[in-house]
């Protein structure tokens, strides 16, 4: 999405940069990564570790991502913290980058990072005072423009950023996701096999359900339900990723088919949005969203508090309390897990159709590792199955 | 779950005397503790003998207790009280300490009392090293190889095994007492000869090095339902080696990535629980190998702690606060977070800005002490500093030391790159500024790494710091770019001005000529993502500022910055309490302060808390953005010690108002020269006295006015460079030892007096409006002239003054507050000898003893001065109730007797080669804090106030006794009553003879110096511990070294110690009324029986 510029301009004097904002706000910093021009929704992230991990999460496509804590970089980057196969946001913005790295997994600098996937970000600007503006005037259209896109009038800059598209109706799927299916084998005894869609996966998620004993069948977001039940899998899975949930019927489609079809399924971040769309809720965008690794969620089963780790721009339209129908059949759904900041739905749970999803990131990556044992679930969700099936052909 | 509906009444215990590892924080924490509990219609019920706390008011607890925290004495309260459950968890070391012996004494089963915030279990899970190192390996964590030791040659035998150097901890100690690296065997021996003594399970860890290793620590809250959250990360930028009390660390960690994070999360979660802290907050301390990324677990705390103290400060989230709340039942998602107070307290803050604390040491009061930093924490306070960037906060953090050359600089630098770097390689006091020549000269950041071993990243920051202060020094001129950028990072107007080759002011006045002013940012816990309704601000050269309109009448409070020996917990205890008074009246008021232990650094104590340098700069920048709005009323400058003191004459030079006393008159009292003409205008005498700016000056004054001379810079507080001088040879030492410290010149000459032999030494703390003198309390202090009074005893009411001697000490002080025009708080000491009264000095501000009388005697005196500061008089103050009508220099016959005794760090400290500092007292101070006995009369007060300070008197046993010449006379009738006591005495030759002399029995012990090849010396006697009591007085230079050998190892032995005669008689007179055990009276209790016997005096 941006416009590499020659990245050997930054290795001499600082050059400036501004981020330039819808509603027509101009911060001037220094030029950070590439040099060039930059569009996206601008939106603030609230970790304090694991900027890596957030800049190779496929659900910040699309958006500019900026940093509250103020050094970033510190530990330069390594193969190990990569989240997907690239860097997906699409602008960056700092306070503070790091001039050296230091950390005894570090393989290369975050700025060599940067540089070569072509992310022009921006860096000595008062990172608090856009996230304080966000806040309060919600997520918006942004660009960031340095070397000779630096030079354009405030006029054409703004009216670049203007002409950006909205998040709002936006569809990325297919932007993230693989173009060939590919699989992953259980670690150790494989129970079952899990198909995931890719809407924009984290290599953790993957992980995470090898190592609970899924062969894990990863399919590009375009495939057909045909397609997944041909492959008669334990389960189903839809991964995080950006973009309006409203904007993904086929995807809709797609679960509402497999859920006929009784296969348990998850779903992570996107996957919930979808499953509550499945469901026959509506889904709507956040004024700023939640992007942060500090954010408490109350599982209502066990009334135990997680701080969980939180990327979404949208959320499932539901009420917190009680028992409810699903407007497309598939019986009694509740929510299951709720933001106690601001009361936001964070987890949905099918009581008829073995179904259930989370808002947030149980795989974390960035972040604390509290709702991990919701892999757990799942899995247990499918060995209870198992056994059910083989106590059944037993009979 | 909600509240426990079991719990009506609660036991605080608080932490007692301020010592080197257990300072003010935990005052912060027991108020944060006693507010919350009241709240929530608690019973609470405190003890704490540490008179200078603000946990202390009795406005902060149904029943204060300001009594010993011995397990005979919590047993009687108990009894008495009969509380529900004990909150042991805020009281530091001390208060798990006791709540352990009273477990094991089963005084809690007795009395079916029960441990909140942690069980007995729990303590004992993160105390005892064996357990608590099975825990973490069963949580699949992995610590350091280790033995438990119990005897000398168990340590040495294991040490083989470990192989040099190994780490030595002893159990149940806190601030890391008695724990050091050994690099050998004789090193070894001595660190477990210590640490078994120190230890009071006498048992001690050894342990493999990691030395060199980066060091972190998690501060984590749990509650009953085991939702955990970490409130924040800290990292130490002095790497494993250093205590972290004694280090330079940062918040939140800056080195680690996610993964590495959140792996010390999971053990930390994995620790808490296995270790059973079920309710409140803990720390955990980790160790990783910056080569490999191991990780160790070096330790927890099952309590809250100084670092937890940091965390709140650093984070905004208030653990103590939560902690007590949790310890009643409460869950983490029931309790609001007070700062966004939409969003719950059960998360985890997140920062966008960088928390830097520095500590402060105190080793120019302990020359012969080895500044070595080790595991063993040596400094006494800390400076915090908050910036968006680690730079400014470093730097910011640094100057807040107000210590010369504990900033950066650009000056001349001798040394060698080399020279520097060897330097460098040893820990100690300054280290950072050493690593920042060193950078500056030329050494690569990989030699530095070499030497130190602290982060890559840290080493970056300072080689950032270097080239940004090139970039000031080489500029055509000083344009609003460079200036921004200096500031950015953190540059004084000092560092600035040093660079550009002019002054502080002239840079001032260039930044403000173009703009460059700084913003205020708010500490929110979330980084910003949900509104703050708590001004807590910090400043940052960034674009916008958050500081609120307000249009009230607004008062500036300057706190008094880092703990140091001479300024503590007292100034910040008269802060407080003017921001409570001031706040009641109606104004807004406004603390300034950078000291992250105490109460005023609390968000809720001022209506706006700025934690900021307490520098002319950083405070003209805060009063400017305040000035924006409303109506500043004023700067309060006298409460906040010689720290904000200092600052008056440049804010009045700014034009910024001072309220109360002008700094003129603060002046007047300073300076000799004028002072002299008030006191002859009032026909007051003061000892013969005079002043010189060099060493031939002060000859001809101290040859004037005759020797002995007691000799003292001006300008300082806590006596520092006072001292008592016989001769024309000791005051050229002092002139050599002195030196260069820039304390002594034409602008601070140095003051000679007469000194006054057998004086006995009063206090006097008083307030004045102009009109009316209003006397807090007259203090007699317990030792003779010459001791500091900051390390004197002291009694209140005076004990053997007469009432015309009272008289006379009201009508001087009187005559002084008009001299000097005094507005508020005034603090004289005089001396009374051979009749005649002596005015030694006036200070026009609060002092150390201000809190010391408001719980003896009930009377408030810093929130009076603040009204009086605002335009409040006497009379007015009465009327409404603030001021008892008859003031303190009339004291009626039922009222209790209060002392107040030092309490000094001296087994704190150790000589090049291992031995103890010297514990003779002087006229400079060198105590930590202080403790406060209260009875019905002088001896069980006395008796009570060392019980506090040093564990007691023993009943029964061996005094020993070695006095010089001129206290000979003096001692008789107490060794008479000790023998008559039952008690046995040892005494070396001269002083055996004259007490034989007199009929008292006493069996003769060499000195060290006198050994012969069969004698068992005095040392070797204390150090088997068959001696009980050392009495020991210094004489002349020729036996000096005897008596220091000598206190020394009574120091070491925790010996109850008399340097002085009057000391002595105190401790004989206390010995008898103490025999049938103590009653205990509360703060409370006493209030009523004044009110009472004040309402029958009217009648």
């Amino acid at each position: 999405m941006g416009i590499p510029a020659d990245t050997d301009q930054n290795k001499t004097a600082p050059s400036p940069a501004v981020l330039v904002l819808e509603d027509g706000r101009r911060f001037v910093g220094r030029a950070y990564g590439s040099t060039g021009q930059t569009l996206g929704e601008i939106v603030f992230a609230t970790g304090m570790t694991g900027y890596q991990e957030t800049l190779t999460d496929p659900s910040y496509a699309g958006q500019i991502v900026l940093m509250t804590a103020p050094h970033i970089g510190n530990t330069g980057a390594n193969d190990e913290d990569m989240e997907s196969r690239k860097i997906w946001v699409s602008g960056f913005v700092v306070r503070e980058p790091s001039r050296v790295t230091s950390n005894f997994r570090s393989q290369r600098s975050l700025d060599d990072d940067l540089e070569s996937g072509g992310v022009v970000g921006i860096s000595g600007v008062d990172t608090r005072a856009i996230t304080r503006h966000i806040r309060s005037a919600g997520a918006m259209r942004a660009g960031v423009f340095s070397g000779d896109r630096f030079a354009l009038s405030e006029g054409e800059q703004l009216d670049q950023v203007r002409q950006a598209p909205s998040m709002r109706g936006r569809n990325l799927s297919d932007e993230v996701s693989t173009v060939d299916p590919y699989s992953i084998p259980a670690v150790g005894e494989r129970i079952g096999s899990v198909a995931v869609l890719d809407l924009g996966v984290k290599t953790s998620t993957l992980n995470f359900l090898a190592e609970r004993g899924f062969e894990v069948l990863v399919l590009p977001q375009s495939v057909t339900s045909e397609h997944v039940l041909s492959l008669k899998p334990s389960a189903l899975f839809f991964s995080n990723g950006p973009g309006d949930p409203a904007a993904s019927d086929a995807h809709v489609r797609l679960l509402q088919e497999v859920l006929r079809a009784d296969v348990p399924y998850f779903g992570i971040c996107f996957g919930n949005q979808l499953l509550g769309r499945a469901l026959g809720f509506g889904t709507y965008k956040l004024p700023f969203g939640h992007r942060g690794i500090n954010q408490p969620v109350l599982d209502k089963t066990t009334n135990r508090v997680e701080i969980t780790s939180q990327n979404h721009g949208f959320a499932v339209d539901m009420p917190i309390e009680g028992i409810h129908e699903s407007r497309t059949g598939f019986g009694r759904v509740e929510v299951s897990h709720y933001s106690l900041n601001d009361q936001v739905v964070e987890g949905i749970r099918c009581l008829d159709v073995p179904a259930f999803s989370v808002q947030y990131h149980p795989e974390a990556a960035a972040g604390p590792h509290d709702a991990n044992y919701l892999f757990d679930r799942f899995r247990d969700v499918v060995v209870a199955r198992n056994a059910a099936a083989g106590a059944g052909d037993a009979n | 779950m909600p509240k426990r509906d079991d719990i009506n009444s609660v036991l605080v215990i608080g932490s007692g005397p301020i010592v080197i590892g257990q300072a003010c924080e935990f005052d912060y924490s027991g108020t944060q503790a006693c507010r919350v509990l009241r709240e929530e219609g608690v019973r609470v019920i405190l003890v704490n003998s540490n008179p200078a706390t603000i946990m202390t008011d009795p406005d902060f607890a149904d029943a204060t207790y300001i009594e010993p925290i011995t397990p005979e004495i919590l047993e009687t309260i108990i009894a008495k009280e009969r509380p529900d459950a004990i909150l042991p968890t805020l009281g530091g070391q001390t208060a798990l300490n006791a709540a352990i012996q009273l477990h094991d004494r089963g005084i809690l089963e007795k009395y079916n009392v029960e441990l909140i915030g942690a069980s007995f279990e729990a303590i004992q899970n993160g105390e005892d090293r064996q357990i608590f190192k099975q825990l973490v390996l069963d949580a699949g964590a992995d610590v350091a190889r280790s033995h438990i030791a119990h005897t000398i040659e168990e340590a040495v035998g294991f040490a083989a095994d470990l192989g040099y150097p190994l780490v030595v901890r002893p159990s149940f100690t806190m601030g890391g007492l008695g724990s050091g690296f050994a690099y050998d065997e004789v090193e070894l021996r001595r660190y477990v000869g210590a640490g078994l003594h120190h230890s009071p399970t006498s048992e001690v860890l050894l342990e493999e090095s990691i030395l060199g290793w980066k060091e972190y620590e998690l501060e984590m809250m749990r509650d009953t339902a085991d939702n955990t959250v970490v409130v924040c990360s800290i990292e130490n930028v002095d790497p494993v080696g250093v205590h972290t009390g004694d280090s330079i660390t940062v918040a939140p960690a800056l080195t680690l990535t996610d993964r590495e994070y959140q792996h010390l999360r999971d053990i930390s979660i994995d620790i808490i629980r296995a270790v059973g802290v079920d309710t409140g907050g803990c720390n955990i301390q980790f160790a990783i190998d910056p080569a490999t990324g191991r990780v160790i677990v070096i330790e927890m705390n099952p309590r809250v702690s100084r670092s937890s103290a940091l965390a709140s400060k650093a984070t905004g989230f208030p653990i103590a606060k939560i902690a007590a709340k949790l310890a009643l039942g409460y869950r983490l998602d029931e309790i609001p977070n007070d700062i966004t107070r939409v969003t719950p307290a059960s998360f985890e803050p997140t920062l966008d800005y960088v928390v830097v604390k520095v500590p402060r040491f105190a080793f120019e009061k302990f020359p012969a002490a080895d500044a070595r930093l080790t595991t063993t924490m040596k400094s006494v306070g800390e400076a915090m500093a908050i910036g968006r960037n680690f730079t400014s906060a470093l730097q910011k953090a640094l100057r807040s030391l107000e210590k010369r050359g504990s900033s950066f600089h650009w000056g001349v630098e001798n040394r060698t790159i080399d020279e520097l770097l060897i330097e460098a390689e040893i820990p100690t006091d300054g280290r950072i500024v050493t690593v920042q020549q060193a950078l500056r000269k030329g050494a690569t950041a990989e030699q530095v790494f070499e030497a130190t071993k602290i982060d890559p990243w840290f080493i970056d920051q300072i080689v950032l710091i270097n080239e940004v202060a090139d970039e000031v020094a080489a500029s055509d001129r000083l344009d609003t770019d460079i200036l921004r950028t200096a500031k950015d990072h953190g540059f004084s107007y000092a560092q600035i001005g040093e660079l550009r080759g002019f002054g502080e002011a002239d840079v001032r006045k260039v930044r403000h000529i173009l703009g460059v002013r700084p913003v205020f940012k708010t500490v929110d816990t979330c980084a910003g993502e949900f509104p703050a309704l708590t001004p807590y601000h910090y400043s940052s050269y960034d674009q916008e500022t958050e500081v609120m309109p307000s249009d009230r009448k607004k008062v500036v409070i300057l706190g008094s910055g880092p703990n140091r020996i001479g300024q503590g917990v007292e100034f910040d205890y008269s802060c407080v309490h003017a921001s409570f008074a001031l706040s009641e009246a109606g104004y807004e008021t406004i603390m300034i302060n950078c000291n992250p232990e105490t109460v005023s650094t609390d968000y809720d104590t001022s209506d706006r808390l700025y934690f900021e340098p307490l520098t002319l700069e950083d405070v003209l920048e805060i009063i400017h953005a305040e000035s924006q709005s409303g109506e500043l009323v004023g700067v309060v400058v006298q409460l906040g010690g010689q720290t904000a003191l200092g600052l008056a004459k440049g804010l009045k030079a700014e034009g910024i108002p001072i309220l109360g006393t002008t700094p003129e008159a603060i002046d007047l009292a300073e300076e000799r020269g004028m002072f002299s003409g008030i006191l002859e205008a009032a026909n007051l005498l003061a000892p013969r006295n005079g002043t010189a700016i060099d060493y031939t000056g002060a000859v001809v004054v101290a040859e004037e006015i005759g020797y002995p001379v007691l000799v003292r810079p001006s300008y300082v507080l806590g006596g520092r460079g006072m001292e008592i001088v016989y001769d024309s040879l000791s005051l050229a030492d002092y002139f050599g030892r002195m030196e260069g410290q820039g304390i002594i010149g034409p602008s601070h000459p140095l003051l000679v007096d007469r000194f006054l032999d057998d004086a006995i030494e009063i206090d006097v703390d008083a307030i004045y409006d102009g009109h009316e003198l209003y006397i807090g309390g007259v203090m007699e202090h317990i030792e003779e002239a010459g001791i500091h009074s900051g390390d004197s005893s002291c009694t209140l009411p005076p004990v053997t003054l007469g009432r015309a001697e009272i008289d006379r000490v009201r009508v001087a002080t009187l005559a002084i507050a008009q001299g000097i025009g005094v507005r508020g708080l005034l603090n004289v000491q005089f001396a009374i000898g051979a009749g005649v009264l002596y005015v030694l000095e006036a200070n026009p501000r609060a002092s150390r003893t201000v809190p010391f009388v408001a719980k003896a005697l009930g009377i408030t005196l810093a929130k009076a001065a603040a009204l009086i500061m605002v335009g409040k008089t006497i009379a007015e103050l009465k009327s409404e109730g603030k001021l008892p009508l008859v003031d303190g220099s009339r004291v009626p016959m039922e009222s209790p007797v209060a002392v107040k005794e030092a309490v000094l760090p001296f087994n704190r400290f150790r000589t090049h080669d291992g031995t103890v500092v010297d514990s003779v007292l002087g006229p400079e101070m060198r105590s930590t804090g202080e403790v406060m006995g209260i009875d019905r009369d002088f001896p069980r007060a006395f008796a009570k106030s060392q019980l506090a300070a040093y564990g007691g008197i023993p009943l029964s046993g061996t005094v020993f006794v070695s006095v010089s010449d001129r206290d000979k006379r003096a001692i008789i009738l107490p060794m008479l009553r000790f023998q008559q006591l039952g008690f046995e005495i040892m005494a070396t030759e001269g002083t055996a003879e004259v007490l034989q002399r007199n009929g008292i029995r006493a069996r003769v012990v060499s000195k060290v110096s006198e050994k012969g090849d069969d004698d068992v010396t005095i040392v070797e006697l204390i150090q088997r511990e068959e001696v009980h009591i050392v009495i020991n007085t210094p004489s002349g230079r020729s036996a000096r070294a005897d008596g220091y050998e000598i206190r020394a190892a009574a120091v070491a032995g925790d010996l109850p110690l008399f340097t002085t005669i009057a000391e002595l008689s105190a401790a004989v007179g206390s010995i008898d009324a103490i025999r049938d055990g103590f009653e205990v009276t509360s703060l409370q209790e006493y209030a009523d029986t004044r009110a009472a016997a004040l309402q029958a005096a009217a009648l």
